[in-house]
């Protein structure tokens, strides 16, 4: 296991690096020049020459590559161009936000998919089951956005039962603030909980028409037991290996999420950082957001391996 | 009587046109005795076991007449759980495919203690004290090892007798085998059809015991039922019915017994197809493929003839008891 698991790392360590060769290379042929947004068109050559050499943007591209990568090595990622402060101390700002966000979202994701999941296998070619597999269609296809401004409209702007935008700090504000980020969470989850629903009633369905299944039951064992102690823990695993993609699903709507709800984190600071053409920033978040994807990969296939003894470790 | 099985009936299709899988069958199986179910594939013999052990698969097959009783206990449509609920629950059933039938990602200690929580009630150091004993039992070496292994370390012989431990958890008074060693090389065959002859003498079990397989059923069986198309064509002795047929289908399995047929290039077979479930619907089942149809045949179904004590066959026209070269 040890050993695998060292080979593992090995691997994404390599994937880390041509993800930072490409991180680098694609944000630098983007059209746009960061000095011009900073100046803006009244500056003279003269000072865009300055401000060129202060940021290191006159040095060819590799030795730019490569002091951008030592330091990122060294958690030093660079200044924002945009706030004049580490880029950091930028992305750390919108992380509270961000971080809880996905892990309200993770959590809604598992204990709605999962258990609904296995309700509507267990109860498959039923009006319950086809009424939860519609509803799971149909949080999995509409839009991101819209899912969102429906939460917000039905239980902040008609009902007030919760804020609909913003997010102040839990350290300021108390735990009380999380209620902030209870629609945000649910539009995130809306979608990956409806696919993850989906393979958790349909991995449990082929399980279920396994010959172990049957010995299980030849067994004497409870029709309860045998859907807790064979079909759900065997489909689990298939469920497992997707919860990576699932992390990749939710980078891309967090930033829509984040922008809806104007949430303080790091999906909406991307988009903007965009706009303001803040190179050293938005390659500091996609740095990041590429190592946590990583890492989560190599935690579920660690994880499935534990789980599944056939898979062998060498 | 251990089981004893009236006009089991069990159907596909919808409930006004049902469609029968297996029609009418009745069997009897006595205390310590082994009763040989043959037939070629697709006759119904597994749904009969299945339907016997309340183990259709759902949605599917199910009952649609007929009665089963485990030593005098009604548990027609009682599912496993059921019938250990009810206190019928010493019946178990081994199957075809030992390399599919294990649950992969368990440990064979914890499979085997997971049916013997179910009959004894105990559970932990207990429970795998027992699988250790089912081991020995079934002869496997290492028992110790081999509880902490799981499915895929083992070879398919290992897991078919892993699957009789599990089998034997309940002590059982009936062990249905559905083709166990079907998939598994002769010499293991050999070994497993010697472990379950040893069995049913040592814990006095009786076994239904399936197969496609003459030859089998010659080393195996002390009574034998002969299914085609879904019913119980001829039943007799073991002895009787390999030196007096009296079914022309049972002839025509003899006959391509390959031990009858030493030296010959090709084994013959019996000419023709097996019928579909529901295509044949008037007359006897095997009419088309019989050498000795009668124009009766067609029209009416056979009458269950009975030849002897305990010899009956379904046919208008049986054999007169000549001997099989
Ligand atoms: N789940 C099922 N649904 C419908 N028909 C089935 C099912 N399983 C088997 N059958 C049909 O029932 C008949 C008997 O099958 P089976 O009992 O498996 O035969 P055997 O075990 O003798 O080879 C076959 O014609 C088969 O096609
Ligand atoms: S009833 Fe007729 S067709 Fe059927 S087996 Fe007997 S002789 Fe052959
Ligand atoms: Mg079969």
């Amino acid at each position: 296991m040890w050993s695998y698991a060292l080979k593992r790392a090995g691997a994404t360590a390599v994937t880390l690096w041509a993800a930072s060769v490409i991180i680098f290379a694609f944000i630098h042929v983007i059209p746009g020049d960061p000095i011009y947004v900073l100046l803006g068109d009244t500056a003279t050559p003269d000072q865009i020459d300055r401000l060129r050499h202060e940021l290191g943007l006159d040095q060819p591209i590799v030795v730019q590559y490569l002091q951008w990568a030592g330091h990122a090595l060294t958690g030093d990622l660079g200044r924002s161009i945009f706030f004049q402060a580490p880029v950091a101390s930028v992305i750390a700002d919108g992380a509270e936000t961000s971080i809880l966000l996905a892990t309200m979202t993770m959590v809604w994701v598992v204990l709605i998919g999962v258990p609904i999941g296995t309700i509507a296998a267990v109860r498959h070619g039923t009006w319950l089951d086809q009424g939860l597999s519609g509803a799971a269609m149909f949080f999995a296809s509409v839009p991101t956005f819209w899912v969102g401004l429906y939460l917000i409209l039905i239980f902040a702007a008609t009902l007030g039962w919760l804020p609909s935008s913003g997010y102040p700090s839990i350290f300021e504000g108390g735990l009380g603030n999380l209620r902030y980020l209870l629609l945000p969470s649910l539009t995130l989850a809306a979608p990956n909980a409806a696919l993850i629903l989906r393979l958790t009633r349909a991995s449990m369905l082929d399980v279920a028409r396994e010959d172990y299944v049957r010995t299980a039951r030849a067994k004497g064992i409870r029709p309860w037991q045998v859907v807790r102690r064979h079909i759900l823990r065997n489909a689990l695993l298939t469920v497992v290996s997707a919860f990576g993609f699932t992390f990749a699903a939710l980078m891309s709507e967090a930033v829509v999420t984040e922008t809806v709800f104007a949430l303080p984190g790091i999906g909406r600071l991307v988009v903007q950082s965009i706009l303001r053409r803040d190179y050293p920033v938005i390659q500091g978040i996609i740095l990041v957001i590429v190592v946590i994807y990583l890492i989560i990969n190599l935690l579920v296939d660690l994880a499935y391996r534990l789980l599944d003894p056939r898979v062998e470790l060498q | 009587m251990m089981l004893s099985v009236r006009d089991l009936t069990v159907s596909i299709g919808p409930e006004t046109a049902p469609i029968d899988i297996v029609s009418g069958v009745s069997f009897d199986i006595g205390k310590g005795e082994i009763l040989g179910l043959v037939g070629e594939s697709g006759c119904g013999k597994s749904m009969t076991s299945l339907a016997v052990m309340g183990l259709l698969p759902q949605p599917g097959p199910r009952i649609r007449g007929g009665r089963i009783d485990l030593v005098g206990a009604d548990v027609t449509q009682l599912q496993p759980w059921q019938r250990v609920e009810a206190g019928h629950g010493r019946i178990a059933m081994i199957f075809q495919e030992p390399m599919t039938s294990l649950n992969p990602v368990r440990r064979i200690g914890d499979q085997i203690a997971e049916a013997v929580r179910v009959h004894d009630g105990v559970s932990g150091a207990a429970a795998q004290a027992r699988a250790h004993e089912l081991l020995d039992l079934v002869r496997i070496p290492d028992a110790a090892l081999q509880l902490a292994a799981y499915p895929h370390q083992l070879s398919g012989g290992q897991r078919q007798r892993i699957m009789i431990a599990i089998a034997l958890a309940c002590r059982p008074q009936v062990l249905i085998a559905d083709e166990p060693t079907t998939a598994l090389d002769v010499t293991i065959q050999i070994q497993i059809l010697g472990l379950l002859r040893d069995l049913c003498n040592r814990l006095d079990m009786s076994i239904l015991f399936i197969t496609h397989d003459m030859g089998v059923i010659a080393q195996l069986a002390d009574r034998v039922a002969v299914m085609y198309g879904g019913r119980i064509v001829e039943t007799a002795d073991v002895g009787a019915l390999f030196n007096e047929p009296r079914h022309h289908y049972t002839r025509g399995l003899m006959d391509c017994m390959p031990a009858r047929n030493l030296g010959a290039r090709r084994l013959p077979t019996i000419a023709g197809q097996a019928p579909r479930p529901g295509a044949i619907r008037t007359g006897c089942v095997f009419a088309p493929r019989c050498a000795a149809v009668q124009d009766l045949c067609l029209v009416a179904a056979p009458p269950r003839i009975v030849l002897s004590e305990g010899h009956e066959a379904l046919c208008a026209f049986p054999l007169q008891g000549e001997r099989p070269s």
